[in-house]
């Protein structure tokens, strides 16, 4: 009987999964269905919304069809999704319809919650406060960079976890660039206040970064822990009481998973992520609903490399699962990511949910600069656009780039722990 | 990481003097480095926000961040920041016996 594998999401994660396990099906002649459900068609490839407010990408390069991403196999269903009967096995639709399932994938991401913070998406937003962390966002503040003649500017993250961890730093460093080109950079007081007590949450990493910041004369105020948003007034209002006067704020909001994770009995935390399981990938919810990406609740970083990362494992229990077979503990917390600095450089960092970002190359002793800044990086920065479409949305493996964090290269120091011991694990 | 002895028990913290194992944690540990950190007195709302701190530790892996705690724990982020005045998430970790929460990464 055919198995009827449902994936919730045509992003990163439910893109790549669906056509890895088409070919693995069709290789293997299997008799399963698989169903993509989104609630548009407009798939974003992210990481180029750090580069809209600086004029350097639009919306004609960076958003395309997302059935168009998947195999002509795979069916794609245009809807809201009104939750998930785990019970049943099922997942009900905007309008009522009911859709059954032997295996279901939550891949849905993270969503901003710009309620969660007073104020923010109040008097002000989108004039004097903005967010690049979605298109709509990231072209409003693309004008309004354009218009900015000097004063304070205010890069804020409200909380953690958030999508892609190091791109408002990214941000920070670009504006640096895009201040200096545009000759007022001395006008401007550039500052990044987050709720970390250092610049990242790793500590090699954070140093690194924080002597970045440092030499670009960027403020890093730490422990900063947003309360409120006055647009009008142009402060931040710490929990702590502290205000942060500004005349344009770039704020990232708390993150949230999906709504409807919220309306599924048993399946979500209470900020909507998916409780799973960071070796095997399913869920803690029910033994056929697995998990992947930003959607999930595990210690990594929310980033599409990890989600990358995680797709090969996901496949491979997910086809163990349906054979009735053991589960393959297997996924590191591999994460990788360029951090663009301005002026044509970028840094790399690789890491996983044991090994903090360490300094070296990439993926062995020849490769790619790793934590220092180098025209290669970015380069490899802007190159990774043409692989997210061609080669990681379809699911294809690249050579020299593996599922789990290469050790060569690495270098390791008697002052630079291994195991980051604050790291819990979960 | 170094061995300290507090209120009788020796317990391995890390450089900043969060627990490495938080099952060596013990009532009595909690009020002499709650007074380490200028707590004199440990109140009932405290101890509530002690208690969900590891609560939340064992259930998830973490502890929780400052906004979690003012929704989830029954106190209020404002009082939070009276009863821990050098950061509720944190100072609330160390004083819970669990590392200190990086909302993940």
């Amino acid at each position: 009987m055919t198995k009827r594998i449902v994936i919730l999401g045509g992003g990163t994660g439910g893109t790549l999964v669906a056509n890895r396990l088409h070919r693995h099906y069709h290789k293997a002649h299997g008799d399963v269905s698989i169903t993509v459900i989104d609630q548009d068609n407009h798939h974003v490839y992210q990481p180029g919304l750090l580069f809209v407010p600086f004029g350097l990408a639009d919306e004609r390069e960076i958003v395309r069809s997302r059935k168009a991403q998947l195999h002509k196999d795979v069916e794609f269903i245009e809807s809201g999704i009104e939750r998930v009967d785990s019970g049943r096995d099922v997942v009900v639709l905007a309008d009522g319809r009911e859709l059954g399932y032997d295996l279901l994938v939550i891949a849905t991401g993270s969503h901003l919650a710009l309620d969660e913070t007073e104020g923010l998406a109040g008097a002000g937003w989108n004039e004097k406060v903005f967010t690049f962390y979605d298109l709509p966002g990231a072209t409003a503040l693309a004008a309004a960079l354009a218009d900015f003649e000097g004063g304070r500017l205010v890069v804020n993250v409200v909380d953690m976890p958030i999508k892609c961890p190091v791109a408002p730093l990214e941000f920070c460093f670009l504006a640096d660039w895009y201040f200096t080109d545009r000759g007022i950079r001395d006008k401007v007081e550039i500052t990044y206040a987050t709720p970390l007590d250092g610049a990242f949450t790793k500590p090699v990493a954070s140093a690194t970064l924080a002597s970045l910041l440092d030499e670009k004369g960027i403020h890093l105020v730490t422990e900063f822990n947003t309360g409120e948003v006055d647009g009008i007034g142009g402060k931040l209002v710490g929990y702590d009481g502290r205000e942060m006067p500004f005349d344009l704020a770039v704020v990232v909001p708390l993150h949230s998973g999906g709504d409807y994770v919220g309306r599924s009995e048993g399946l979500g935390d209470d900020l909507n992520f998916v409780p799973t399981n960071k070796s095997t990938l399913q869920t803690l919810a029910k033994g056929n609903i697995f998990a992947i990406g930003d959607a999930t609740n595990v210690p990594a970083s929310k980033a599409g490399s990890v989600t990358h990362f995680e797709g090969e494992v996901l496949v491979e229990n997910i086809v163990r699962f349906l054979e009735g077979r053991d589960l393959s503990s297997t996924f590191d917390g591999h994460a990788n990511c360029f951090i663009e600095t301005g002026f044509g450089k970028a840094l790399l960092i690789d890491f996983n949910y044991e090994t903090e970002p360490l300094p070296g190359h990439y993926p062995s002793r020849v490769g790619m600069p790793l934590l220092k800044e180098s025209r290669m990086n970015h380069l490899g920065k802007l190159m990774f656009q043409w692989f997210y479409w061609h080669a990681l949305l379809q699911g294809r493996d690249v050579p020299g780039i593996g599922t789990d964090m290469p050790e060569h290269g690495k270098q390791h120091t008697s002052t630079t722990p291994n195991r980051a011991p604050e790291e819990a694990s979960a | 990481m170094s061995t300290a002895t507090i209120a009788g028990t020796a317990v391995e913290r890390n450089d900043e003097g969060f627990f490495v194992d938080p099952n060596q944690w013990t009532r009595d540990i909690a009020v002499e480095i709650a007074a380490e950190d200028g707590i004199t007195t440990m109140t009932d709302q405290h101890w509530q926000v002690i208690d969900f701190m590891r609560k939340e530790y064992f259930e998830k892996g973490t502890g929780p961040t400052v906004r979690v705690l003012g929704k989830t724990s029954g106190v209020s982020v404002k009082d939070l920041y009276l009863l821990f005045p050098k950061g509720p998430a944190k100072m609330a970790a160390h004083i819970a016996g669990i590392p200190k929460p990086r909302g993940c990464i």
